[in-house]
């Protein structure tokens, strides 16, 4: 038995055969050639006809994989035309080497420059250079393509994927796939995402022939790859892939579902999302909605405020993603802990308690208008809700709401389109849930925030691990608070909602439900495990 | 010479897809056109140069363009960045 390690880049279990997808070594050598007018000839004509193969896999990617995938050939093709490109290997032939070697030293430049870069997604543009290089030069050879041939479905141990070999593999013949190189945004991890496959990369292991139909585990949730496995080992694995089965079963059934109890009583479940792709997690786990988009994001990690039409861009994408369900956007909840030097924040005793999101937002306007501005432009592109954290009085909210107005007119003036959104609170301090019954007059719903409410209510810092006991989630007086929102909340007429860890805490549930929330916004990964208890329920 | 400056707006920048489309976007004109970020510059005819040049979110660049054709492709392409990036 042989183990190895390795970062998984997708969950889930496969065993199964190893298939050592090993490619044929193209011996390339810097012999000269003599007529390098002809040899350039041929080097357009090979590339000519894998432009070709690139127009025809485009084709057959589009009908199999849809747009997104496909998108990769159209790159490879343009890739194929770039200027850059093309005159440094015809340079080389001309300098009187054969076209293989041309290509290849062609290619190896580029993708070195590539390789050499600081982001990790232009790292990954590497592999495609090598790729367009690896075509053309198979054509040269008269190569075929490369292909699987196995009759049962086995896991591919490989160097590396390249993203043609990724989008032209057989999916039915594939457990798994385990490869030396790659990243989490490699195409063999984007395309083991897509399939819902057990994958691991970064694995030190040495490609050698015996290793080819041999009994293999990847455990994706470990991140191991084990080859030969002990009985005992095996006999773990499979019962761990039976469970993970059966979940993903039972969950993928609840797809499509409504958030329905067996009396007939419903509740929305919609899904919290931290930046842009993770709306693409929350359409593919069937979220109503999204509850909470946090727009933190745009703000950490860089040395400038982000602009109105920088916000109002990302804000659109997720609208549009969603198709016309409820996206609540969250304003920015910076300071205290979550730091970001250029808002030039002075450090505090007590950052929790301190000078934080909307504090900093009715006290810098000029932050705030520029974040209101990008979300009512955006909101002609789907159906928003904006909502407030860390609202503690009423005033507070009357005074956002003079500041909407303003925005709008402003926007009006300016002639740029604005949409029309539902605005609502978060109810994360005590004070708030106190006054709910004031406060629901103000806005158009509430939306429980209870991680932040359940350390104000109780003292308790959440980060502190010495205060887990004390930290009672289910604390009788929090769950007091959220109740008397619900109904203060309902005898307003407007809708409420939990956004909070506790919604997805399923022994809590149908207390939710018997209260009236109306609806429960969880991680992407939670919605189909919370719709599962909401059917659960007489 | 005309030239513009635009800050990129798309949450992933200026990667392969977008810089394909501008590059044949370019293609349609005679100029010269050069993109200049993070004080580099790559023109904008040659992909893997402006893949090179690492445009993220948020990054300011300048577009000059000069040649025959400047003012239609100044037109052109300022409105593809407002569309597209």
């Amino acid at each position: 038995m042989y183990k190895y390690v390795g970062k998984s880049v997708m969950r889930g279990i496969a065993i199964g055969r190893v298939y050592l997808y090993k490619k044929s070594d193209i011996q390339v050598t810097d012999q000269k050639v003599t007529d390098a007018a002809a040899e350039k000839e041929r080097f357009l004509e090979a590339v000519d006809r894998a432009k070709a193969q690139l127009t025809r896999l485009y084709d057959e990617a589009l009908q199999n994989v849809g747009e997104d995938h496909a998108a990769i050939f159209d790159v490879h093709k343009m890739l194929l035309e770039d200027e850059d490109y093309l005159e440094t290997a015809a340079g080389e032939i001309e300098s009187g080497y054969n076209a293989v070697y041309a290509v290849n030293q062609a290619g190896t430049q580029f993708a070195e420059l590539f390789a050499s870069m600081d982001d990790e997604y232009m790292r990954g543009r590497a592999a495609d250079i090598r790729d367009i290089s690896q075509r053309v030069i198979r054509i040269l050879l008269d190569l075929p393509e490369e292909e699987i041939n196995s009759d049962e479905p086995v896991v591919i141990v490989a160097e590396d994927l390249t993203p043609s070999e990724t989008v032209k593999l057989d999916k039915k013949k594939i457990l798994g796939f385990v490869t030396v190189k790659g990243s989490a945004n490699s195409h063999t991890a984007i395309l083991a995402r897509s399939m819902n496959l057990p994958a691991l990369v970064n694995v030190d292991i040495e490609l050698s022939d015996e290793l080819h139909g041999k009994t293999c585990v990847v455990d994706g949730f470990e991140g191991e790859f084990v080859v030969e496995p002990e009985e005992e080992i095996l006999s773990q694995k499979v019962v761990r892939k039976n469970q993970w089965v059966a979940d993903l079963e039972a969950l993928e059934k609840l797809k499509g579902q409504d958030n329905i109890t067996k009396s007939g009583k419903r509740i929305d479940i919609f899904a919290n999302i931290g930046n842009v792709e993770d709306a693409d997690a929350a359409c593919e786990a069937d979220a109503g909605g999204i509850g909470l988009f946090r727009s933190e994001f745009l703000y950490l990690g860089r040395e400038t405020f982000p602009s109105e039409d920088e916000q109002y861009a990302s804000y659109k994408a997720v609208l549009e993603k969603m198709e016309g369900k409820k996206v609540v956007i969250r304003t920015m909840d910076i300071g205290a802990d979550k730091k970001v030097d250029y808002f030039g924040l002075e450090p505090e005793e007590n950052p929790a308690l301190g000078y934080r999101a909307i504090r900093i937002c009715l006290d810098r306007e000029e932050i705030f208008i520029t974040q209101l501005k990008a979300l009512y432009r955006a909101a002609v592109h789907g159906k928003l809700a904006i909502m407030f954290p860390m609202i503690v009085s009423v005033d507070e909210v009357q005074r956002i709401k003079y500041i909407v107005e303003m925005v709008k007119e402003e926007l009006a003036s300016e002639g740029k389109p604005a949409g029309e959104a539902e605005l609502g609170i978060m109810i994360e301090t005590p004070a708030a849930a106190v006054i709910s019954d004031r406060l629901a007059k103000e806005v158009d719903f509430f939306s429980i925030g209870t991680n932040d409410l359940t350390q104000y209510t109780l003292a308790v810092d959440r980060q502190n691990q010495k205060l887990e006991g004390i930290c009672d989630t289910h604390h009788e007086a929090l769950l007091r608070l959220i109740e008397m929102t619900v109904k203060n909340a309902h005898e307003a007429g407007i809708w409420v909602g939990i956004c909070g860890e506790l919604g997805a805490d399923t022994e809590l549930t149908e207390w939710f439900l018997k209260i009236g929330v109306d609806e429960l916004s969880v991680a992407a990964s939670a919605v189909l495990k919370v719709r599962g208890a909401v059917r659960a329920l007489p | 010479m005309r030239d513009f400056t635009y800050v990129i707006k798309d949450p992933v920048g200026l990667h392969a897809r977008p810089a394909g489309l501008l590059v044949k976007k370019a293609g349609e004109f005679a100029s010269r056109i050069t993109i200049e970020s993070g004080g580099k510059s790559a023109e904008a005819k040659k992909l893997i140069m402006l893949m090179g040049l690492g445009i993220k979110q948020g990054a300011e660049v300048v577009c000059r363009i000069e040649g025959e054709d400047e003012d239609a492709a100044h037109e052109a392409l300022a409105k593809f960045f407002e569309e597209n990036l």
